[in-house]
């Protein structure tokens, strides 16, 4: 039944976002998730979801799914607004989500239960999905006796057998070891080739750019805070695919460009949202330099492997090196820029003068280097300086919640002053005690 | 990988089981032994308790040892009615108030009001209630100490329930949305197997000290009225009230053999069986274990079983299928919603005004406002007594717990030991306690310390060899390599350590001293009855007399207590072992 073709044009359309936007609760009124989204998932493609984490991916794939309702915007399926659960979708957990008290073929059977099926044919239906899926002989089993990659495709059989419209993976592969990963998703899709399931298409949510360009015939990308379509590549490539085809590595480049670049060479829709600001520029504040996810031992462990590359190395060609996730890269790299360590130019992370000092100097050297640089950082800036003008040199860690949750979600705030902690007292600007929850000048 | 493992290990798998029909071993035969005998005695004893009687007349308790066995199985037929109408509340109450955002906002407040009402307060009402409920039949007494038990442990467990409901995991809810299951099969495929087993573990703990409240409810006088019911619990009051103490001997084996026999034969095997719907993906390395448990599981009933029950399993999810599918409406309309809130908000508070304004008016009536200030004064003194058990337990048994916790060879034994100690029903002894009493001429108002903390001090002792068997060893070490003792290594290492579990201990032994109070501030011996100042003995004196008011205001102020000594204290030590001292 399904007709995947390389193309993207053509089918009919089966999901359908409009405008949406999502947003969550915050200091002043609502604080956007994602914004702006317009997306079709036509007949016989696979659309990918590609961003960093914490761009709303996830969020996108459970609206497309009926699970969370969107601020505002319509998702239709087959030109019908959904008004709960999307009827024509099932899910695929990145944790796998199986009931561990249930054997593998119960699990499988949960969703014909669901439907009422009668037991018989239930079963038939469960044996022909886990056979397909190459869970034969594991029918029996409890899920804590599998390995990670015979779990997923429980996932897998559970989501295929309720013969679903849509199959909407939600970084199906990122729980598993890189070679079990990579053996699942070549199986899928023979499975997706040889049309032995009547799923039509398939949504899959990735922050690995090179899954992406695997699996995908259409590579959606989104930018972060808040989540926005910033671009999207076809992927004209027959199957199976080869990594190492010029035109492969081409689209991967282009990609990693995409997601690190400026947003001003990209189709940024008119809305809010900080950008990538140059260093120095003078509108830096808390709200346009968010602060990465990043240790300080993670950003200047990064340094320092750049110095052996000559301070310059292609990104892509990092992230293979050190076997990362661009998940785990991504920060790094936000926040040596962030600092003024490092730009990012064409693919290439390339260390300042700053950043090679920073990476060269002993520990003392080094935290005096880091403590100018941020200085520079907006937040870091705005707790030291804050604690300056205090008469005590205490300050309750709430009050920089408050000026946050004007730009960030509550989740979101929590990491900013957790990331901001970690690098003023590395830095030595000032100290934050977890008992009481106050920052002090350093020294107080 | 891990797979697989013995069919016989992972339980009743309904593979071939046709096969194994003809081979019956003795291990079934043993089984369905056991489960006619059961039967049988639950029908014998049950009969007895629809005896009839009339409340003017006093139900006397032979104190003849061979009746023992007959008593205990009534006493235990009350443990167990009592925990199945706990389990079926708690499941209701806490599907409400997870599946209700209105409702919730009501029920919950409440349970936590409930949690720390002194349950021995509401006896009174209880029992003057259910014996007007079946008139001229023991029935009314049986239920109003079954609700007696039930009160100790209902609240807990529906607790515990809630919070697994509301803490589900975020997947296991979009599981169940995207396939479109029906309520029934989320409530009966995930939420109730994700509960599991805190409702198991809770029902443990709870039935624990039901054992109290089990002796304690089948000897009451209500209104100058003495009630009786055969049991354990009037047994052994019987006996001490002859004086015969190699009577009150059989009574205490009786206890202890029961005790320990419902650990063996029942919570045991729950617990391990509940083991099962553990929510993790990785096969545990330490696991329950329970003889009776392997032996059931060697057997063929647990497959029988399984293979009747089904086709009533598949029916009750078929006729379920009307409460509907597990969906949520994307769309809610806000004027509809708010007009829905109002119209709650409304009809909910103009109940508890109604509600207030009646109890205000009955007061009012009946002795004034001024009721409450005597309460809340003696209600000080309980306090007082409170503290020292508190204090005095901590500094006895920490110590010894620490002790028994780094010894892992002293801790195997201890610990089974003192978890039956912590069950024992303390009030059992306070008779013999008071004829200590009157021997030596010390007064009840110290004397009554140590009744309350001969309940009581078994859960700091037990809580804190558990905490200390929590700190890793290599932490030990560190400090043993550090060359850290005396005082800095309490300081450093034991009381952080151990504080989360201490305050667990903490909590439950406070509740349960501030229960004691009521039957340990008055004690009678024979035909003497001490007393002691306290609203424990306040409020034992307004129900013996059936002086409603007094007991109200009695029982609420006690309520206030309870509650201002959770806020104010444990609240705050349980958030700081939660943030500061929780390992790892």
């Amino acid at each position: 039944m399904a007709a995947p073709t390389t193309t993207t044009a053509g089918g009919e359309i089966l999901l359908s976002a409009r405008g949406v936007t999502k947003s969550y609760a915050g200091a002043d009124g609502e604080l956007p998730v994602l914004a702006g989204i317009d997306l079709d998932v036509r007949d016989g493609e696979v659309v990918a979801l590609l961003g960093k984490s914490g761009c709303g991916k996830s969020t996108l794939l459970r609206c497309l799914a009926g699970l969370i309702p969107v601020s505002s915007g319509t998702v239709s399926y087959r030109d019908k607004p959904l008004t709960g659960t999307n009827p024509g979708t099932a899910m695929v957990f990145q944790t796998f989500a199986l009931l561990p008290w249930l054997t593998v073929r119960q699990n499988v059977e949960l969703g014909l239960a669901a439907r009422g099926v009668p037991p018989r044919e239930r079963a038939e239906a469960a044996l022909k999905a886990i056979d397909l899926i190459g869970l034969d002989g594991f029918e029996s089993a409890f899920p804590k006796e599998l390995s990670g990659g015979m779990r997923q495709r429980v996932g897998f059989a559970r989501a295929l057998v309720v013969e679903p419209d849509v199959l909407m993976m939600d970084e199906p592969f990122s729980a598993l070891d890189v070679l079990t990963a990579e053996n699942l998703r070549g199986e899928l899709m023979e499975l997706w080739e040889s049309g032995q399931f009547p799923t039509r298409a398939i949504v899959l949510v990735t922050h690995n750019i090179e899954e992406a360009v695997l699996m995908a015939d259409r590579v959606v990308v989104l930018g972060t805070h808040p989540g926005t379509l910033r671009a999207a590549f076809p992927v004209p490539l027959e199957r199976p695919r080869d990594r190492n085809a010029a035109a492969f590595q081409e689209l991967i480049d282009t990609l990693y460009q995409t997601m690190t670049g400026r947003p001003k060479d990209t189709l940024r829709p008119p809305g809010r949202g900080p950008a990538y600001p140059e260093a120095g520029d003078t509108r830096r504040t808390i709200a346009t330099v968010p602060l990465p996810r990043a240790s300080v031992d993670g950003l200047s462990g990064l340094a320092e492997i750049l110095v052996q590359h000559d301070g310059r190395s292609d990104l892509a060609d990092l992230a293979d090196d050190l076997g990362l996730e661009i998940d785990d890269l991504l920060p790094l790299v936000d926040a040596l820029e962030a600092l003024g360590m490092a730009l990012v130019e064409d693919n290439d992370l390339l260390l300042t003068p700053r950043g090679l000092g920073f990476a060269n100097a002993d520990v003392q050297q080094s935290k005096k280097i880091f403590a100018e640089a941020a200085w520079e950082v907006p937040l870091v800036r705005l707790i030291a300086t804050s604690l300056r003008r205090s008469a005590d040199g205490v300050l309750r860690d709430g009050f920089f919640r408050d000026l946050l949750a004007h730009h960030y979600t509550s989740e979101q705030v929590a990491q900013q002053l957790e990331t901001a902690t970690d690098w003023g007292r590395y830095a030595e600007l000032y100290e934050y005690d977890a008992g009481p929850r106050v920052f002090a000048r350093a020294g107080v | 990988m891990s797979w697989p493992r013995s069919a016989a290990g992972r339980g009743a798998r309904p593979v071939r089981a046709a096969d194994r029909l003809t081979r019956l071993n003795w291990v079934d035969l043993v089984v369905a032994a056991a489960v006619l005998v059961g039967l049988y005695v639950v029908l014998r004893v049950g009969r007895g308790t629809a005896v009839s009687f009339t409340p003017s007349r006093t139900v006397t308790v032979s104190t003849d040892p061979a009746n023992l066995p007959y008593y205990a199985a009534r006493s235990l037929l009350r443990m167990f009615a009592a925990l199945a109408a706990s389990t079926v509340f708690s499941l209701l109450y806490a599907y409400t108030a997870a599946h209700s955002r209105r409702l919730q906002r009501i029920l919950i407040p409440a349970l936590d009001i409930l949690q720390s009402v002194p349950v021995l307060g509401f006896l009174t009402v209880a029992v003057t209630g259910f014996v007007a409920l079946f008139p001229g039949s023991l029935l009314g007494l049986e239920c109003a100490a079954i609700f007696a038990i039930f009160t100790s442990q209902a609240w807990n467990m529906t607790f515990g329930f809630y919070q697994s409901l509301i803490t589900l995991p975020r997947e296991l809810d979009e599981v169940s949305r995207s396939l479109r299951c029906t309520r029934w099969m989320r409530f009966w495929r995930i939420e109730l197997p994700s509960g599991a087993i805190g409702l198991v573990w809770n029902g443990m703990m709870s039935f624990g000290g039901g054992w109290f409240f089990l002796v304690a409810s089948e000897q009451i006088s209500v209104s100058h009225h003495k009630y009786a019911l055969p049991g354990v619990g009037s047994y052994a009051g019987s006996a001490i009230a002859e004086g015969d103490l190699g009577k009150v001997g059989w009574a205490v084996l009786t206890m202890t053999v029961m005790v320990v026999a419902v650990n063996f034969l029942f919570w045991r095997p729950l617990t391990a069986w509940v083991e099962r719907f553990k929510n993790e993906q990785a096969e545990a390395t330490e696991v329950q274990r329970s003889v009776v448990l392997d032996l059931l599981r060697r057997s063929y009933w647990p497959r029988l079983l399984g293979r009747v029950l089904a086709p009533p399993a598949r029916a009750l999810a078929r006729a379920c299928r009307v409460f509907g599918v597990d969906d949520r409406p994307l769309a809610v309309r806000p004027v509809r919603r708010r007009a829905g809130d109002l119209a709650f908000g409304t009809v909910a508070t103009s109940l508890v005004c109604w509600g207030l304004v009646d109890l205000g008016r009955y007061f009012r009536q009946r002795t004034g406002l001024g009721v409450f200030g005597e309460p809340l004064l003696l209600g000080l003194a309980t306090l007082a007594r409170v503290l020292i058990v508190l204090a005095v337990a901590t500094l006895v048994w920490v110590p010894i717990g620490v002790r028994i916790g780094f010894s892992p060879r002293l801790s195997r034994l201890a610990q089974p030991l003192v978890q039956i100690l912590a069950s024992f029903p303390a009030n059992f002894l306070f008779p013999l306690a008071t004829w200590f009493f009157l021997r030596t001429g010390l007064s009840l108002n110290i004397g009554g310390i140590l009744l309350m903390a001969l309940g009581a001090q078994w859960y700091i002792l037990f809580n804190t060899i558990a905490g200390a068997m929590a700190i890793p060893t290599d932490l030990r070490e560190a400090m043993d390599d550090l060359g850290v003792r005396g005082w800095q290594r309490w300081r450093r290492l034991i009381i952080p350590g151990i504080f989360p579990a201490y305050v667990t201990g903490g909590i439950t032994a406070s509740g349960g001293a501030w229960n004691a109070s009521i039957v340990s501030e008055v004690v009678t011996f024979g035909g003497t009855a001490l007393t002691a100042t306290g609203l424990g003995a306040y409020i034992a004196h307004a129900t013996a007399d059936g002086d409603y008011p007094h007991l109200l205001a009695g029982v609420a102020v006690m309520s206030l207590y309870v509650v201002a000594l959770n806020r104010l204290l444990w609240r705050r030590l349980y958030r700081l072992a939660e943030t500061r001292y929780s390992m790892g």
